[in-house]
């Protein structure tokens, strides 16, 4: 059997983005010996993203270059990576659990009639069978998975799968490929950007939330230089999102995103079953909240109680002190 | 217009988790329209409303799920089929239902099919979009605006919060996310009417599928509880004090800054 493995790389704006590196190293956990192909599609040359892929432990990287790969679409990049799979027939694949993750993969299985576990945030093997960890019931608890038959495809979710270390000395075989990629039904129009600046929820290692305690979407404004000074992304709770202070796509919990980062800052949240399912498993919680009953006590490993709109200009304060 | 929703029961997001022999634990819980779904399902009424049509609801479940297909009839859906695999199934993973539904699909004169982006429980998001893939036709995923013109679609996508204004064709399969609208709950009327609506029930051998030829792909080999969260430190003192003392040990003991 082959022991190869395909990893998809996703770019945005031009750079790979970090999960692609821990795609890498999740292959090479699997198949040590084997070998590790890299994917790029795109409109214009990827040779810097491709020598990327490689420092970081991918022996050989292809790129798709055409004009109908400028922007993501199922259908073009469907067509394009299914062709390298064809030729390259691996073992497995596997590709970050992000936007283009979750809408890519399961076209690609489907196509290839095989199965995908998906979201995964750990993996090991037991003897020469993978098995896969991911969260079920948005975190609440989790399930092993193995798989029966066919392709060994999964994606993982960011920031679980420690990438290797960058090492410039690493050599690999960059190949571009010619391949036609026509007849898409989907055409991308505009895309408005709303996103907080840099930093994306899902891949923050710091996020600093807020809840109905907030108060107003004035009232984030202090959330959000907090999460500047610590290089981290703004998320919420859904009462806050319902109360309209925040879009929904900040939203964090059971229905909404959910994220492990290093450090959760939990803002006039109380804690609803539903917000601890979306962000429980992050590695610290500090919770700061007026109502010493808030049940976000509960999973917070420091707490502050008093009033957000005095302790936040204090907290970023010294922040900015200790950086300096 | 033809529309179809694909709806799936789930636990009530308040549920706790419990696992008791190896499974996830049901006795007692409560179910409902997987909430992404529900704004599938309310898409569908507004859109039959504007163009005219009927709304099916089909799930992929055993007999409890006829409940939430009677709850979405009661919205305003026309049909619900519920397609029983409780005697013939074991274990299906997302290769297994979508290949039910491609069964299903098959020989139905389709123009929309919506449903919710992922499910709270399995959390794949993988049915709809294989789907799409088997019966030959596009998808989007994350919707959050839907605006049907003759046969031009035009979608507002979220990505991972930008905006992506996408156009396409019918048929089309999409994704339902948070922000497309909001689900009403079913009238008394509603409730009323729901009670004489179709819900049909199908087997597989009605479908003319071969258990053999949907035999998951994947195992789920063992589920467990994370570790419960201790709870921590609630610091105490002068305000100033609590805050100094707080990135000290997120500094130093935590090391995450």
């Amino acid at each position: 059997m082959s022991d190869k493995f395909l990893v998809i790389g996703e770019a945005r704006e031009g750079t790979l983005r970090n999960v692609t590196y821990e795609a890498i190293a999740a292959a090479k956990k699997i198949q040590p010996e084997g070998e590790v192909v890299g994917v790029i599609c795109g409109d214009t040359d990827q040779e810097s993203q491709a020598d990327e892929m490689i420092y970081y432990g991918a022996d050989k990287v292809i790129t798709i270059k055409h004009d109908n790969l400028k922007a993501y679409t199922s259908e073009g990049y469907g067509q394009a990576i299914l062709s390298v799979i064809k030729e390259e027939a691996p073992f497995g694949i596997v590709m970050g659990h992000t936007s283009v993750g979750k809408d890519l993969t399961p076209k690609l299985a489907s196509k290839l009639e095989s199965g995908l576990v998906s979201d995964v945030v750990d993996l090991e093997l037991e003897g020469d069978t993978p098995v896969f960890t991911r969260p079920i019931y948005s975190g609440k608890a989790f399930e092993k998975k193995t798989v029966t038959s066919g392709l060994t495809f999964f994606t993982i979710r960011p920031n679980n799968v420690p990438a290797l270390e960058r090492d410039e000395s690493r050599k690999g075989e960059v190949i571009t490929k010619d391949i036609d990629v026509a007849g898409i039904r989907t055409v991308i129009k505009d895309v408005i950007r709303k996103a907080a600046e840099g930093v994306d929820l899902s891949e923050a290692n710091v996020i600093v939330a807020g809840g109905r305690g907030v108060k107003s979407e004035e009232g984030f404004k202090p959330l959000y230089e907090l999460a500047e000074v610590l290089g981290g992304a703004v998320g919420a709770s859904r009462g806050a999102c319902d109360a309209e202070y925040c879009d929904y796509s900040l939203q964090i919990g059971q229905t909404g995103k959910v994220v492990t980062p290093d450090l959760y800052i939990a803002v006039g949240i109380s804690g609803a079953i539903q917000h601890l399912a979306g962000m429980s498993n992050s590695k610290v919680i500090v919770a700061i909240n007026k109502d010493p009953e808030a049940n976000i006590f509960n999973v917070a490993d420091y707490g502050i109680v008093g009033d957000l709109f005095e302790i936040l200009p204090l907290l970023i304060e010294d922040i900015k002190k200790m950086k300096q | 217009m033809d529309i179809y929703v694909l709806l799936k029961r789930t636990f009530d997001t308040e549920e706790k988790i419990n696992i008791s022999s190896g499974k996830i634990e049901d006795d007692g819980a409560e179910f409902i329209i997987n909430p992404y779904d529900e704004y599938a399902v309310e898409e569908a009424i507004n859109q039959r409303d504007e163009h005219g049509g009927e709304v099916t609801v089909v799930t992929v479940g055993d007999e409890e799920s006829e409940k939430q297909l009677r709850t979405a009839l009661a919205m305003g859906a026309d049909k619900a089929v519920l397609i029983n695999t409780e005697e013939d199934l074991e274990d299906g993973d997302q290769y297994t239902t979508s290949r039910i539904l491609e069964a299903y699909f098959k020989d139905k004169q389709v123009d929309l099919i919506l449903a919710g982006n992922v499910a709270i429980d399995e959390a794949s998001g993988q049915v709809g979009p294989r789907l799409a893939e088997l019966l030959g036709m596009p998808y989007i995923t994350t919707i959050t605006n839907l605006k049907i013109d003759n046969k031009t679609v035009s979608i507002e996508k979220d990505v991972e919060g930008d905006v992506e204004v996408v156009e396409s064709t019918l048929p089309l399969l999409v994704t339902c996310q948070q922000g497309l609208n909001e689900p009403r709950y079913p009238s008394l009327p509603g409730i009323m009417k729901a009670k004489k609506k179709p819900l049909d029930e199908l087997e597989l051998e009605d479908l003319d599928i071969d258990e053999d030829e949907l035999e998951a792909k994947t195992r789920t080999v063992e589920i467990f509880l994370p570790p419960e969260k201790e709870a921590g430190r609630v610091l105490e003192g002068e305000i100033g004090d609590q805050v100094q003392e707080l990135v000290s040990l997120l500094k130093n003991d935590a090391k995450v800054l």
